[in-house]
């Protein structure tokens, strides 16, 4: 008897067919739009009811003819295939929004003046040229202080310090660095600074010593990552030539992996240049130009948008009988603004990776 | 791993012993000079660390004392930081149950779901998610989202108003703690999605195919092979996310103006402010034995992240060890 049931005993079970989640989702969208419709939902609530119908229809049909086990596995697939989508919603959304509010305002003359003597509340568009050229300088004088003292630290672990208690005690705090909340270190500057200078003090300085101390951790982590992927023959093939320790560091194993620890750097640097509140605590908003960042106030680009978007200036007055009231022109510059900010730290991602690939090491040979 | 001999810069025993010339002691001096620096750039870093805490505590300490009407309307110091820290650590604890099985079901779905073609651009878009600067995610959080949330949060304040998070009443805006909450779910994201991919990446090859052998479906190879491995990276990741979460300015700040309140309400006109975002909106008007005040609240701003990461960092280093064993 038993024999004669082995023998009959289905090698596979039944399975959907292949097609089967996309023609649930299709059918689990049709019906939820017809239903909107019909019961004037709008897109958001669609989506949301579609996705509902989803997660409970695939499983239910699987639950029929799989069986339990693998309609639990059916629910989690689809439960973490929508959670994904919803993920993309923010991102899509947060930069569609500052394109297109932005992207008509970003004008060559936007680009190019700044914010000195712009009129208050008749809808002048008013520059970034200031805050642009106060965020390359504060963040290149950051970079300045963070990337040698992140490298030759890097360098210190990996190539000196190994397994030493200073050298584990060095790593560990460095992760922790990498928490520091940024208003608290522009706090550390201001203590700093104010200790030094009196507490009247302003200059662009201040801003690179509080970044940079936000840019150091991950300069160290990223060099240190790629320091340690130098395979270690190379370093034996110097030594076995004569060539000192110091050399061999700088000559074959930091142009080795000097790709990688660029493009670190860039990823570092692309974090800080939109820091803005250890700005906001350190420096008033200077309208107009200052190249220099060891004195006076400086406008930096996420302190112009706060303050656009904090402060906005008054509406342009218009003509009576006017029906449409214009918004007022700090609403275009914070978008446009923040759309150059993005552009910057996308232009350095992509950078980063570029020579990444570039100089990448080549292996295999 | 093979033994790594290294140039000790003196005379080195060589086949022909030669007295030192001048050319190795200054090869000697150079390997010295050298190791000092790199060894010195780490000392800095220990300083650097150091200095904050020091400088913030000279700074600082004077504005535990000062004439009251420095407190606001508070008697004390800890009587208006006690408020400010409810506020950051409600909002960050909510942002956190918020965004953390998102983070972990996209870790999920880039080591485990997604077709290969998928993952990869998958997960440079989630880094791209943490490039954006905190002040555009403020600036799209208190315009945009608060507007597109108002009739959300009108409806949970009508009809949720039994749960104390949205006790209300709706007042009228979608600026409001719930709104920071959402924004500050999204900015960490990305920080929790990298640890807990690193963690599942590592799962034991073997692990999972004795599971698939099995006849596990996928879900079970996950739950039985992949989750318990990695229990202990995602939550040193969680805390990572927590000590972020802590520590936001900006899109606290740009999202809801508020005042020092102990409160569980985020859907009313008056959410619980946190400590970053209290210093942000007073710092510019301030005098400096108020400024003495914001330092001291920066301050256990500061010790309070320092413990979380602290924390995050020392349980990530045991998991480690335990797995490498």
């Amino acid at each position: 008897m038993t024999s004669a049931t082995l023998d009959r005993a289905p090698l596979s079970h039944a399975r959907l067919p292949r097609f089967a989640p996309f023609f649930v989702l299709g059918v689990a969208i049709v019906v939820s739009v017809l239903l909107g419709l019909l019961l004037g939902w709008n897109y958001a609530t669609m989506a949301i009811i579609a996705d509902l119908l989803f997660l409970a229809a695939l499983p239910a049909w699987s639950a029929l003819l799989e069986g339990r086990r693998a309609a639990t596995d059916r629910f989690v697939t689809a439960l973490i295939w929508s959670m994904f989508a919803v993920v993309c919603v923010p991102l899509v959304w947060v930069i569609a929004e500052v394109i297109r509010k932005g992207a008509p305002k970003l004008t060559g003359h936007f680009l190019s003046t700044s914010m000195r003597n712009v009129p208050v509340g008749v809808g002048a568009p008013g520059g970034v040229l200031n805050s642009i050229e106060g965020t390359l300088l504060i963040t290149l004088f950051a970079a300045i202080i963070a990337i040698p003292l992140g490298l030759l630290t890097a360098i210190y672990l990996v190539e000196y310090g190994r397994g030493s208690r200073l050298a584990r005690i060095i790593t560990f705090l460095v992760d922790v660095m990498t928490g520091i909340p940024s208003i608290v270190a522009g706090l550390f500057a201001l203590a700093l600074f104010v200790l030094i200078f009196g507490p009247a003090v302003q200059m662009g300085f201040e801003g690179s010593v509080a970044l940079s101390l936000l840019m150091t951790p991950t300069v160290v982590r990223s060099s240190e990552e790629m320091l340690r992927l130098v395979p270690t023959d190379l370093r034996e093939a110097s030594y076995a030539l004569g060539v000192p320790k110091w050399r061999t560091i700088l000559k074959v194993v930091v142009p080795t992996s000097i790709g990688g620890i660029v493009t670190g750097i860039m990823l570092a640097i692309s974090r800080v240049i939109g820091e803005t509140a250890p700005l906001m605590v350190l420096l008033t908003y200077n309208p107009g130009m200052n190249g220099n960042v060891f004195s006076g106030p400086m406008g930096t680009l996420p302190t112009f948008i706060f303050n656009q978007y904090h402060t906005p200036e008054p509406p342009p007055r218009v003509p009576l009988g006017t029906l449409v009231q214009p918004p007022s022109a700090s609403v275009g510059r914070m978008w446009a603004a923040a759309l150059v900010l993005i552009l910057i730290v996308m232009i350095l991602n992509l950078v980063a990776r570029v020579v990444g690939k570039i100089f990448a090491p080549k292996t295999g040979r | 791993m093979s033994v790594l001999i290294e140039p000790t810069g003196g005379p080195t025993g060589g086949p022909a012993e030669v007295a030192t010339t001048t050319a190795q002691r200054n090869r000697g001096l150079g390997d010295k000079v050298f190791a000092g620096l790199a060894r010195g750039a780490g000392l800095v870093i220990l300083v650097a660390l150091a200095g904050v805490f020091v400088f913030l505590l000279i700074k600082g300490v004077p504005g535990l004392s000062v004439a009251q009407v420095n407190y606001g309307s508070f008697s004390s110091f800890w009587a208006l930081v006690w408020p400010l820290l409810w506020g950051t650590i409600l909002i960050a604890i909510l942002a956190l149950i918020l965004s953390v099985p998102f983070s972990v079901a996209i870790a999920l779905f880039i080591t485990h779901y997604a077709p290969r073609a998928l993952a990869v651009p998958v997960a440079y878009v989630i880094d791209l998610l943490a490039a954006v600067p905190s002040v555009v995610y403020g600036l799209w959080g208190g315009t945009t989202l608060a507007l597109t949330l108002r009739p959300v949060i009108q409806w949970l304040t009508d009809h949720v108003s039994w749960f104390p998070l949205f006790k209300g009443p709706y007042a009228g805006t979608g600026q409001v703690g719930a709104t920071a909450v959402l924004v500050l779910a999204v900015m960490i994201l990305p920080i929790i999605t990298a640890i807990s991919r690193e963690v599942f990446a590592q799962t034991p090859r073997l692990h999972e195919e004795a599971a698939i052998g099995l006849g596990a479906t996928r879900w079970e190879v996950v739950r039985l092979a992949v989750l318990p491995h990695a229990r202990s990276g995602v939550i040193a990741g969680i805390m990572l996310g927590l000590g972020r979460a802590l520590g936001e300015t900006l899109a606290v700040t740009m999202v809801y103006s508020s005042s020092p309140l102990v409160t569980l309400n985020v859907a009313g006109n008056s959410s619980p402010q946190t400590i970053a975002s209290y210093i942000a909106n007073n710092f510019a008007e301030a005098n400096t034995d108020r400024r003495a005040v914001l330092i001291a609240a920066g301050l256990v701003l500061f010790a309070f992240t320092f413990v979380v990461n602290f924390a995050a960092r020392w349980w990530i280093g045991h998991a480690e060890k335990r797995l490498a064993r």
